[in-house]
């Protein structure tokens, strides 16, 4: 395994050329307000530092580097001229706090995403600022939670949510006050309208939903559900998350739904990171609008300016310091330019064709799919049920399995509804020959495990470490590296040179 | 169409296999009467070489300012070597490391990141990171509302020297829950929080007092009362510091005879671009004890099925993807990209060269301020010290010499008006190390030029 | 076939029962310590504190995940069980005798609403399809 940096540390290292010269000056700050010890950080050379971070991105799966089916994700390719752009010097030390006339590049940016934003989602008005997906949820229910206040109605204190919603989505709830109450899914995959007829009442402040559902198929009782929850005075949410399947083809606002947020790092093709930054923008419908979070942008005239509290005096105010995750919305915007109408168009297409190319192969193998008989929207479940039965194989069994043949996983267990499951979303930007082969693996994998059963109760086996002992690394917490020797964060005695 | 790899042939093979005619045939599980988007509105897709000029023209509008502005977004010199590796693909264009057996790479140096996290705040534990400095604290404040124990409803004490859109984002994310946030005024002498304005809330049950480190203005607060006080009256302390000042400054962790419970703050500094605002990161550090109650991801070690060390997410139990409403938070995506550049960042200055790029920082301020009293008119409002900006009060409008400062492309600071009337005409004014002496020497020049 | 002792009574949500006197002793039963998979952490409820019948009062954590403990009637909590805090493992290994988990002095004994050893043995057979 590649050592920690701090062992390859040695006492007095350092990259020289990246330190400021040092200034001979006394300092005016009292001792008690100085630090004494040093900190834990790496003393080796700027040679060692490449080497090291570049050994270690070499024990990473990517969409660079690897199929990267991870349902519910959207791993499509990263656009390198998106990233590079994004690095212009006009962007990347431009301040936050800026004065207007000196952001106009940057707003100009900003408005056209916004109104790009409005026309996928046939909806009224958008604010960018949310960071991820589980902000721009957080923000959508406080705004359908201002929205019962500003109406005197106190007793919207429910919201509800499908059973096999993200868990983010019962989460963001519960942050903004609410209570949550699961509804229930039928053997369809779709929500269950008379459990949810049952539920709802005066204490119903809204839905969570999500269309296509985290199902991988398409809610097609959608605007029966949006009526049972308008009647009684409550509000629909959407989550953006499964948006690469319909958009260009439906908007959230045509089937019902007052507020939305979208998933850039997934739709709109911006880096993953190695777990974000995400972005999360949330879209509103006129009734909603007003409560917004700030800052947003405007046009006046040919020139852009900030929309502020002052503009917005029932914003449910600001979610982030400054704009977000502003370069993520830049790339966003980008990515939204070089695709066109007509690249938009094709993305709900070829995701679709995708994941349906692939459930008709792999059902055709002998695989089942959660929901057979359905279409698969841009991802579809494959439940490795039996095989758990008659192989003693599970579905972690085979992800790992597939590590082994260069493919990451799909997403395991979830939804949490159907067992032994495989939440599989190839996205449109892969190959016919990728599918195949992915496919073709899959079914290896099943052969193995009838010949060699323990080449994949053991998988992966190729890959830096075998499998991990997650029940150790939550008994035995291991979370930061101490020195051998001292005690964590032990007061060190050595009182620090400035430049040796 | 860009991205889309399928001829026509490819399609057709596989609208076979599916068995359907067309592509359109996709999507006949949907009401016809749902299949009205229109995307008419949309521009028509543009070449990489024709964004590139439309970005390059956008980026120009913006460009080529001399900035002095601070006020919670810093420029420091950040090396090539730091972008370059963190946008290797392999970083770039991974996911979180769900598959901790393919995500080596990104866990080892999460972990490598929260060692040097946890040490520069001087705390036993980091996590992973969450979205900015300003959600950090919130989250901050609501880890500390769930380990009090006390039955009353949990309230803060929120100064207001702690940067406004902090406290702002406070109010959105923890006004949605029963939590009360009380205000704590500063001293309009020191601009500091001084311990006799705490002993008004001796009799309250208040469940954590929020010490910014420095403080908006950029004044160094008394952190080892400050944090007594709290310890004394079984108040938790949250810390929110600037890491490049923690280089310099005793952190969190060392504060008062206890430590400060929990410390966060704004990553940006540390190899992150101004870049508009974002993406930055949020760190949030605390006691060992506290670790099933801090939100968000955290990496720990372990060891394979063959006694080989790795490196898995932990303690996800109290994540929402299993908790769900009972989850510590919501956040599922971090700012993992972030906090891989700070950690090469990190690791390229190590503790040496981070105290010396704060002392050069200190120096670069100190120098400023000098200049800036020379000036007739100029006044400091606040007494020294503090750590690479300081609020200056002027003779005329602030928007007024902001305006004739830009066109000279300098970008003279950020205006406290709107924040702080009480304080003026003022402008909070900051020199990292990425100033030069003749570049502060031109700035002092066109100031007293604007005022003459 | 998960483990199901005649003498104690249980719960619908998976706590096993078992009168000592005037006190109550409970657990976690076989099937759950089972379905969570091994536990890395148990949280207890405060000594002296009150529960009502059915109110969350403690919470056991494995790696996949967080599971409630609730109180099988409405009491105080008398005693706590250090040793699974230090080693929640026990719950795994010996779920009806050295991982219990805590002891309450219920308000009205005579109230009690449990399940016998056959009735629950009856419920893990229909929730299993």
């Amino acid at each position: 395994m590649t050592s920690l940096i701090f062992e390859q540390s040695q006492n007095g290292r350092r990259a020289h050329a990246q330190i400021p010269q040092q200034i001979e000056n006394s300092l005016d700050l009292a001792a008690n307000l100085l630090r004494q010890d040093k900190p834990t950080l790496p003393e080796v050379s700027e040679l060692q530092v490449v080497r090291h971070f570049s050994r270690l991105s070499q024990r990473n799966f990517s969409i660079d580097t690897n199929f990267y089916p991870l349902g519910s994700c959207t791993m499509k390719y990263n656009p390198r001229g998106v990233h590079r752009l994004a690095f212009l010097e006009g962007f990347l030390l431009h301040h936050p706090l800026s004065l207007e006339q000196d952001s106009q590049g940057f707003l100009a940016c900003l408005y056209e995403l916004q109104e790009m934003l409005k026309t996928v989602t046939g909806m009224h008005a958008v604010s960018l600022t949310p960071m991820a997906g589980a902000q721009g949820e957080f923000a959508g229910v406080a705004m359908i939670r201002a929205y019962h206040k500003s109406r005197g109605d106190h007793a919207r204190v429910e919201m509800l949510v499908p059973d096999a919603a993200h868990g983010t989505n019962p989460a963001s709830a519960v942050q903004c006050g609410f209570k949550v109450k699961e509804i229930p899914t039928d053997s369809n995959g779709n929500v269950d309208l008379n459990a949810l007829q049952k539920a709802v009442g005066p204490q119903t402040a809204g839905i969570m939903l999500t269309n296509p559902s985290t199902l991988g198929v398409f809610e097609q009782q959608i605007l029966e559900i949006s009526k049972i929850i308008h009647d009684v005075g409550g509000m629909l949410y959407y989550d953006g998350a499964n948006f690469n399947a319909i958009m260009g083809k439906v908007r959230p606002g045509d089937m019902g739904f007052n507020v939305v947020h979208l998933n850039l790092h997934k739709t709109f093709a911006t880096p993953h990171g190695g777990g974000g930054p995400g972005s999360g923008p949330v879209a509103a419908c006129p009734k909603l609008a007003p409560f917004l979070p700030t800052p947003m942008v405007a046009k006046e005239d040919m020139s852009y300016r900030w929309l502020t509290e002052k503009d917005c005096p029932e914003t449910i105010g600001r979610l982030s310091t400054f704009m977000g995750n502003a370069g993520i919305l830049l790339r966003a915007y980008m990515y939204a330019r070089l695709l066109g109408r007509e690249g938009m168009q094709r993305v709900a297409e070829f995701a679709s064709l995708n994941a349906n190319y692939l459930l008709a192969r792999l059902t055709a193998a002998g695989f089942t799919p959660a929901y057979a008989g359905r279409r698969a929207s841009h991802e579809f479940i494959i439940t490795l049920r039996n095989e758990a039965k008659t192989l003693s194989i599970t579905a972690l069994d085979v992800a790992k399995r597939l590590l082994d043949y260069g493919f990451h996983a799909p997403t395991m267990y979830f939804p949490l509804l159907v067992p032994e499951c495989l939440l599989i979303e190839p996205t449109e930007t892969e190959s016919k020959e990728i599918l195949d082969a992915f496919a073709d693996t899959l079914i290896q994998i099943i052969q193995e495990a009838q010949t060699n059963p323990e080449l994949v109760k053991q998988a992966p086996h190729t890959l830096p470490v075998r499998r991990l002992d997650e029940v150790k690394a939550a008994r035995e917490l291991d979370l930061v590296y101490v020195k051998p020797g001292e005690k964590n964060s032990e007061k060190k005695a050595v009182v620090q040179n400035t430049g040796t | 169409m860009p991205f889309i790899p399928h001829t026509n042939e490819d399609t057709q093979a596989m609208l076979a296999t599916i068995g359907i005619q067309k592509i359109d045939d996709l999507f006949n599980e949907i009401p016809n009467t749902l299949l009205t988007a229109d995307l008419t509105s949309i521009p028509s897709g543009l070449s990489e070489m024709e964004l590139s000029r439309l970005m390059h023209a956008r980026a120009k509008q913006d460009g080529g300012k001399l900035c002095f502005i601070g006020a919670g977004a810093y420029e420091h010199h950040i090396p090539a070597a730091v972008w370059e590796i963190a946008s290797r693909g392999e970083f770039l264009t991974a996911y979180t490391p769900y598959q901790a057996e393919a995500s080596q790479g990104t866990l080892q140096l999460l972990y490598e990141y929260q060692t040097m996290m946890a040490s520069l705040m001087g705390m036993e534990l980091s996590n992973a990171s969450l979205y900015d400095g300003a959600s950090a604290l919130a989250e901050a404040v609501l880890m500390a509302a769930r380990l009090s124990n006390k039955k009353e409803k949990p309230a803060i004490l929120v100064p207001r020297n702690l940067h406004p859109h902090y406290r702002q984002v406070l109010q959105s994310i923890v006004g949605q829950q029963d939590i009360d946030l009380l205000e704590l005024d500063y001293d309009s002498k020191t601009g500091k929080i001084s311990v006799e304005s705490l002993t008004a809330f001796a009799d309250r049950k208040l469940t954590a007092l929020i010490i910014p480190q420095p403080n908006f203005f950029g004044g160094i607060e008394e952190v080892d009362a400050l944090s007594n006080w709290a310890h004394e009256h079984a108040v938790l302390c949250i810390a929110v510091v600037n890491p490049i000042a923690m280089a310099l400054l005793k952190p969190p962790g060392q504060w008062g005879k206890q430590g400060a419970d929990i410390a966060c703050g704004e990553g940006q500094p540390l190899g992150i671009p101004l870049a508009s605002g974002g993406p930055y990161y949020g760190f949030l550090c605390s006691r060992k004890s506290f670790a099933r109650q801090m939100p968000g991801r955290i990496v720990g070690r372990t060891v394979d099925s063959e006694g080989k060390t790795g490196f898995v997410l932990t303690l996800q139990a109290r994540e929402q993807h299993i908790r769900r409403a009972k989850a510590t938070s919501n956040i599922c995506t971090n700012q993992g990209l972030m906090v891989t550049a700070s950690t090469i960042h990190m690791s390229l200055l190590g503790p040496a060269g981070l105290r010396q790029v704060a002392l050069a920082c200190h120096h670069n301020a100190t120098l400023l301020a000098k200049k800036l009293q020379d000036i007739v008119g100029i006044k400091p409002v606040f007494p020294a010290p503090f750590f690479h900006e300081l609020v200056i009060r002027l003779p005329k409008p602030s928007s007024e010499v902001l305006q004739k400062l830009a066109k000279l492309d300098i970008q003279g600071g950020y205006a406290l008006n709107t924040h702080y009337p009480e304080l003026g005409e003022t402008l909070l004014i900051c020199a990292t190390e990425t100033k030069s002496a003749v570049e502060i020497e031109f700035l002092a020049t066109s100031l007293r030029e604007t005022l003459s | 076939m998960s483990n199901v002792p005649k003498k104690l009574r249980y719960t619908a949500s998976h706590e096993w029962v078992r009168q000592d006197e005037d006190l109550f002793t409970v657990g976690i039963t076989d099937h759950a310590q089972c379905m969570l998979g091994d536990l890395v952490y148990a949280e207890l409820p405060e000594l002296e504190t009150s529960f009502d019948n059915g109110q969350e009062c403690a919470v056991l954590e494995s790696v996949k995940a967080a599971a409630d403990v609730y109180s099988p009637i409405s009491g105080e909590i008398v005693e706590i069980n250090e040793a699974v805090i230090e080693n929640p493992q026990l719950i795994n290994e010996d779920p009806y005798g050295k991982g219990w988990l805590f002891r309450i002095r219920p308000f009205d004994p005579a109230g009690a609403q449990l399940l016998s050893a056959d009735q629950y043995s009856k419920q893990l057979a229909s929730e299993a399809h």
